[in-house]
């Protein structure tokens, strides 16, 4: 339930302006790739590339090539649909569907589809989904109570569970922790350690010490200027990109120089 | 040790007001005094010149209030709780202002209309119906139904339908074209709706057409624009983040639009679509201009003419003497339905309204 994805110089922009240039790296499969930089550097940019959100943006556009499985997800004649149910997305702010309940949240992926699912097995779903996110033995009580009257810390784990019910390979997370409190993102972060031998994790963090927690490697990426397009300075190993990093410009960042 | 006498020197240095003023406050009681006292000052002035009315009473007394409150809260309290007095009394006097005709129209609309509606008034048409007899409203009730219903299904699907496009899919000149006529319809006279339907038809089907669904399809004219700039307000009130959402989920975008964006939003789709209702459910000059008015009950609507209750009003009206009752009984069901459908609507979106925070 985990698979590798290769990226090759790609190119990302926003109608003429290029975003994010130039970027090779790998994810490898059940582990946990951090992506660190200052604001604006395009790290956000570049993981909505990987399961092609990034085009919903209008004039939005990638090149380049981004291959999962020996699949290069840009290829003609691959549905982006199908790709994100491949590569699921969890964001920054919690975002449970206000008009359902937190089970309906979690069945968000199959009802939304208008896929039929049999009781027993919704019920299942719900209750190893749930589980999965660590949120269980939380809501089982008030599974039909709306999503939104969750806490923050909580709905996070709600949109994670979700993502997982669809059973993608790839999880992506978007700065998961930065809009909840330290015991919400306590309890994520030791929800990443647990996914992560299921699934292939990337997760965008402005949090160093976040990224060299739950990460087993590390990407930095820069930007030179406004205007100038963001850049993967290296990638290495967690310990090896925060102990002895090969550029200047990482160890300054790391080391809170700048950013 | 010079650091904490700098700290303790800070508070005289610098120019600080007090926290308590000796000042007085005036007792609660005092602005209901004041206006007491300004009535009885307005009547006494009116007296001396001749008749004091109500309306006289009211306005003058309102005036020496606001001037003599204002004045009084000056001298006793200082400027800002006079400013605030001031303004309290503008705002309270606006919101007066503007239930003055609200109020007068009920209150005339039942006093008028209540003697008239009884059930055989309700149940009966104005078949047969001549000098004193009383009538009825039922053929005129059926029609207002059956052609705002009508007006209604062939609006809101198309409403609905623009306000998708230009919300998720409209981008550029061809979606700020659809824009800026939604809002040139917006401002259509109503004659000139019923003057487009009833071309419409009589090219069509002929000049001897006659049939309900002309009056529908001027109302519908009319209802459009009303849906599509309310259901678009609601489709863009829908989070962005609830999109991406059910994007990442892999879920095609002709569903998030369905199940998510309108889903969401349908609270005030519901409100926007009675809106709608109410701004046509009144309209008489097309519908007396397109199917005009019959004494009998057609509940068939394409075919005959048909009464509404705005044109039975209408042509009661002219009719003079008992038919001026029938009028304001017409008038009074007329706002007991919409009433009722926004006591619908009003149920219908809570039901479907999102749910908060326990």
């Amino acid at each position: 339930m985990s698979k590798r994805i290769d990226v090759t110089d790609l190119n990302v922009y926003y109608g003429s302006f290029l975003a994010v240039a130039d970027v090779s790296l790998v994810m490898e499969p059940r582990s946990v790739t951090a992506f660190i930089g200052p604001s604006g550097c395009g790290k956000s940019t570049f993981l909505r590339t990987l399961n092609r959100m990034h085009e919903v943006l209008p004039g939005a556009r990638v090149e380049g090539k981004v291959v999962m499985d020996g699949t290069d997800l840009y290829g003609a004649n691959v549905d982006p649909v199908e790709v994100r149910r491949q590569v699921g997305m969890v964001f920054q702010r919690p975002n449970p569907f206000p008009t359902m309940s937190i089970a309906d949240n979690v069945l968000a992926g199959v009802k939304l589809n208008n896929r039929r699912i049999s009781k027993s097995d919704a019920a299942d779903m719900v209750e190893s989904s749930l589980r999965g996110a660590n949120l269980w033995t939380e809501v089982k009580d008030r599974l039909d109570r709306p999503g939104s009257s969750l806490s923050g810390g909580q709905q996070q784990r709600l949109c994670i569970a979700r993502t997982i019910a669809v059973k993608p390979q790839v999880v992506l997370m978007d700065e998961p922790c930065s809009a909840l409190d330290p015991i919400s993102t306590l309890a994520i972060e030791d929800l990443i350690e647990e996914l992560k031998s299921d699934y292939t994790i990337v997760i965008v963090t402005h949090n160093m010490q976040q990224a060299a927690r739950v990460s087993d490697r590390t990407a930095f990426f820069n930007i030179e200027g406004t205007g100038k397009p963001g850049r993967l300075v290296e990638m290495g190993d967690t310990s090896t990109i925060f102990s002895s990093p090969s550029k200047k410009a990482t160890e300054d960042y790391i080391s809170g120089r700048f950013g | 040790m010079t650091a904490k006498t700098d700290l303790s020197s800070t508070p005289d240095s610098l120019p600080s007001s007090p926290l308590i003023h000796d000042s007085r406050t005036l007792p609660r009681w005092s602005p209901w005094a004041f206006l007491g006292g300004s009535l009885v000052v307005a009547t006494g002035l009116l007296a001396l010149i001749g008749t004091p009315t109500p309306t006289g009473v009211a306005l003058l007394g309102a005036v020496f209030f606001a001037i003599s409150l204002t004045a009084y809260s000056a001298r006793v309290e200082g400027r800002r709780h006079a400013t605030d007095r001031f303004a309290t009394t503008l705002v309270t006097a606006a919101f007066g202002a503007a239930m003055v005709p609200l109020v007068s129209l009920l209150w005339t609309v039942l006093a008028n209309g209540l003697p008239m509606l009884t059930a055989s008034f309700l149940t009966s048409d104005m078949v047969g119906v001549y000098g004193d007899i009383q009538g009825g409203v039922l053929h005129a009730i059926v029609g207002t139904l059956v052609i705002t219903a009508w007006a209604t299904v062939i609006s809101v699907p198309v409403g609905i339908m623009t306000a998708v496009y230009l919300v998720e899919y409209g981008r550029g000149a061809l979606a700020r074209g659809i824009t800026f006529f939604v809002d040139v319809m917006t401002g259509i006279p109503s004659i000139v709706a019923g003057l487009f339907a009833f071309s419409l038809f009589t090219i069509v089907f002929g000049p001897a057409y006659r049939a309900g669904i002309m009056g529908a399809a001027a109302l519908a004219l009319l209802m459009t624009p009303v849906v599509i700039r309310s259901v678009e307000e609601m489709l863009r009130l829908v989070p962005n983040e609830l999109r991406e959402a059910a994007l990442a989920l892999g879920v095609p975008k002709w569903l998030v639009i369905v199940k998510v964006v309108l889903r969401t939003a349908v609270a005030g789709i519901v409100t926007g679509v009675m809106l709608a209702i109410a701004r046509v459910i009144g309209e008489t000059a097309p519908l007396l201009l397109t199917v005009g008015y019959v004494a009998q009950v057609n509940a068939d609507v394409f075919n005959g003419r048909m009464t509404t209750l705005p044109v039975y009003a209408y042509r009661e009206w002219s009719q003079g003497r008992v038919g001026v009752d029938r009028a304001w009984g017409a008038a009074l069901v007329l706002i007991l339905i919409v009433m009722l459908l926004n006591l619908v609507a009003r149920l219908v979106s809570k039901y479907l309204a999102p749910k908060a925070k326990p």
